[in-house]
């Protein structure tokens, strides 16, 4: 018995947070993802590899890996993609 | 009791189906509180798991032999912890501890990122709401572990090879790791179903891929400690079936956390990534069918069952899914860069990818090649030890070296020269220490000759990498502390290399004999020497009790003790005797073959480096932990581009 009363409990419990989203008001003002934003999402994404590697490439270059000859030839591409999917954020800002 | 247990998995089950239909309508139709309602019905039901977990305990700890499963899987004799083990000693215990730990997992993923990844969210909830009913269906309709019978007086036993320690942390260690493998999963299929493909869903499963790769590779060195110490034979790791379920799905983890890297930095990659992630997944739940069905004869057979043919329906089903999510998103996952050069690091990851996968597929063909060769050529043939062994060394190896050049490359492209010049050091070590090696007598075996002077070079590869590095930021403190994932992986290196080293040193330079002996007698094996003194019988409270008693005289001194356990319930063990050279590392390991009235037959394996295996797990476990710290930066990057995105 003590069981089917504990079991009842749990379901009523269960039915109480499944129900909550529609009790609170707060729960209905998400936003919906738009085109815009993914846009948005994927230029960050390309911002912070693109920095990501501008790093990678100075201590690479600082710890030897990668020698004067490498680096200038492939700083300059870097930088350049940089500014520009930066500028690409400007403009979407 | 019983009662409770199963209301409790029905509310789950409930609960579980709820999430999945109301998270469908909700991220379709976009309705919000719909989605909100089905992440809390996870997390509810990983509440209501929980109870049928506490019931079942309970009913464990208290023998409660009016619980069939208690029955069937303990006894009176049996201590607390281990009654306690039988949780996921049989199949309908194993189950439960799935289920638990795949809502509990699931809950705790759509509760952090509920905020940062809405929109992947609601499309998560659903995946791992679809598995979990999955789970939650089998326990309510087919195994339940509330079975119930008129209470007996006493149990059939636990199983005797599962009364050991190691046994206690093994399964569910593995659990989290298999169970683990979940997220990723569901993050990736969210990413494909919503469209959102950009890198967050990378972002947010690090971790969790991170943490369920930790789990199931230490996870295996227990059950490789309990195999060793456990079941007789003189190993580690048999190839078993069973073995390798845990094997592969840890291979192909392996792979992912290395090839995301060049995603994450290069945009490259992200159909494979997809498609690793998924491999996993499959594997993970490949190896819970492989242990519960009894498909393929294993050591593990004790688990047996008949729900083998849902367990397929269900890996059959979940691939078919992942491949056509995989083929509908193609034009979305297509990378936007090339590779730039076969001389850079994103290369070496891709070669190292190629190896990982290419040696879990060798393994799961050799897995399947029984079951395979039983339905085309009508004979069962098995893969065994050499077949194994022979892909390890060619696979393995390769992998072992690339250990060593991956950190020194550089990203994009390396000249020829940079790369020598930066090899130095790594080439220069390893071919001293391999001449070094051969004047030592190491020459005997070349994979094991090669896997040292590899270990080496790897070695020094991680020494000029913090020196370098440490010379470049200043401080070595500073160094891991800006890279942690880095620095981790590479202590992480270092273990592999322990393990590389510990297992050519047991299996390429060990030494066996067998020889019968009479008390008094003695035999010399290695440069140590065995006397058998005296033949000892016991009982405990499960099992008679037959010990030799061996005096080690020579190299090292000691006692050791071999034997027989006879289980009341007439199953019999091996009971090994170990003496451990702590300062060489090195194993005296005796087995108790067979008794001939007073003379009984011995076979002694010495094993060098056999303990630099299970050292390399606290390693492991060491090097994990420092990638998997939480990295407060990481996390302001991630609400900064979400608030950015937002505009």
């Amino acid at each position: 018995m003590t069981a089917l009363i504990v079991g009842a409990l749990i379901a009523v419990a269960a039915v109480v947070i499944v129900s909550l989203p529609f009790l609170l008001r707060s729960g209905d003002d998400h936003e919906a993802s738009t085109e815009l934003q993914d846009r948005r999402l994927m230029l960050i994404d390309e911002r912070d590899r693109t920095l990501a590697a501008l790093k990678e490439l100075e201590f690479d270059h600082r710890t030897g890996k990668i020698d004067d000859a490498d680096y200038r030839e492939l700083v300059g591409p870097l930088r350049r993609t940089a500014a520009e999917v930066i500028q690409a954020l400007d403009a979407e800002e | 009791m019983a009662d409770l247990g199963r209301a409790a998995l029905v509310v789950s089950l409930g609960l579980t189906f709820y999430a999945f239909v109301a998270g469908t309508i909700g991220a379709l139709q976009k309705r919000h509180r719909l989605s909100d309602s089905a992440r809390n019905a996870l997390v509810a039901a990983f509440g209501s798991t929980a109870v049928a977990a506490a019931v079942l305990a309970i009913a464990l700890v208290h023998h409660d032999f009016s619980f069939v499963y208690v029955y069937s899987h303990t006894s009176r004799g049996l201590s607390t912890i281990y009654a306690l083990s039988a949780f996921w000693g049989g199949q309908e215990g194993s189950l439960l501890l799935w289920l638990l730990v795949l809502s509990g997992y699931g809950a705790l993923a759509a509760v952090l990122n509920r905020r940062l990844l809405r929109d992947l969210i609601v499309w998560v909830v659903l995946v791992i709401a679809a598995i979990a009913s999955f789970f939650a269906m089998i326990l309510v309709a087919v195994a339940s572990p509330f079975q119930t019978q008129v209470r007996a007086l006493d149990g059939l036993g636990l199983t005797p090879s599962l009364q050991n320690p190691y046994m206690v942390a093994h399964p569910p260690m593995l659990y989290l790791g298999y169970v683990g493998l979940t997220v990723p999963f569901a993050f990736a299929a969210a990413a494909m179903l919503s469209g959102h493909t950009d890198e967050r869903w990378i972002v947010a499963t690090r971790r969790w891929t991170l943490a369920a790769w930790m789990f199931l590779g230490f996870g295996q060195l227990l059950g490789a400690h309990w195999a060793y110490v456990e079941v007789g034979w003189g190993g580690y790791y048999a190839w078993d079936p069973v073995e390798n379920a845990a094997l592969m799905p840890w291979l192909a983890a392996t792979a992912f956390l290395h090839s995301v890297m060049v995603q994450e930095r290069k945009g490259m990659l992200r159909v494979w990534n997809m498609i690793l992630v998924a491999l996993a997944f499959e594997l993970a739940v490949f190896g819970d069918f492989l242990t519960r069905s009894g498909v393929i004869q294993s050591i593990h057979s004790f688990a047996q069952s008949s729900i083998g043919a849902w367990f397929l329906g269900f890996v059959v089903a979940t691939t078919l899914f992942s491949v056509a999510l995989i083929l509908w998103r193609l034009p979305l996952l297509r990378a936007r860069t090339k590779l730039e050069s076969a001389l850079s690091r994103e290369a070496t990851f891709l070669y190292n990818n190629l190896l990982l996968v290419a040696l879990c597929l060798t393994v799961l063909w050799g897995v399947l090649f029984p079951v395979l060769s039983d339905i085309f050529l009508g004979q069962s043939r098995t893969m065994s030890r050499p077949y194994y062994d022979f892909f390890l060394r060619i696979f393995g190896l390769p992998l072992l070296l690339l250990m060593g050049i991956g950190p020194l490359i550089a990203w994009r492209r390396a000249s020829v020269r940079s790369l020598l010049k930066t090899l130095r050091w790594p080439i220069g070590v390893s071919i001293v220490a391999g001449a070094i090696l051969i004047a030592l007598g190491a020459g005997s075996s070349r994979p094991g000759l090669i896997a040292y002077s590899f270990s080496a070079f790897v070695l020094t590869t991680i020494v000029v990498e913090l020196v370098r590095g440490t010379r470049a930021t200043g401080s070595l403190w500073v160094l891991i502390g800006r890279n942690r994932r880095r620095y981790g992986g590479y202590i992480v290196h270092f273990a592999i290399v322990m393990l590389a080293i510990g297992i050519a040193g047991s299996s390429a330079y060990a030494t066996v004999r067998e020889q019968k002996l009479l008390p008094g007698q003695s035999m010399t094996v290695a440069g140590h020497t065995l006397t058998y003194q005296r033949l000892e019988r016991g009982r405990s409270s499960t099992a008679n009790e037959v010990r030799a008693v061996l005096g080690l005289s020579g190299r090292e001194h000691g006692t050791i003790k071999s034997g027989v356990n006879n289980y009341f319930t007439g199953d019999t063990s091996k009971e090994v005797g170990i003496h451990t050279d702590w300062l060489r590392l090195e194993d005296t390991y005796v087995i108790f073959d067979q008794q001939e009235g007073n003379a009984v037959f011995f076979k002694v394996l010495i094993k060098p480096l056999v303990n630099m295996i299970w050292l390399a797990g606290f390693v492991f476990l060491g090097g994990s932990l420092v990638a998997l710290w939480p990295d407060a930066r990481e996390q302001r990057r991630l609400v900064a581009r979400l608030a950015f995105a937002r505009g």
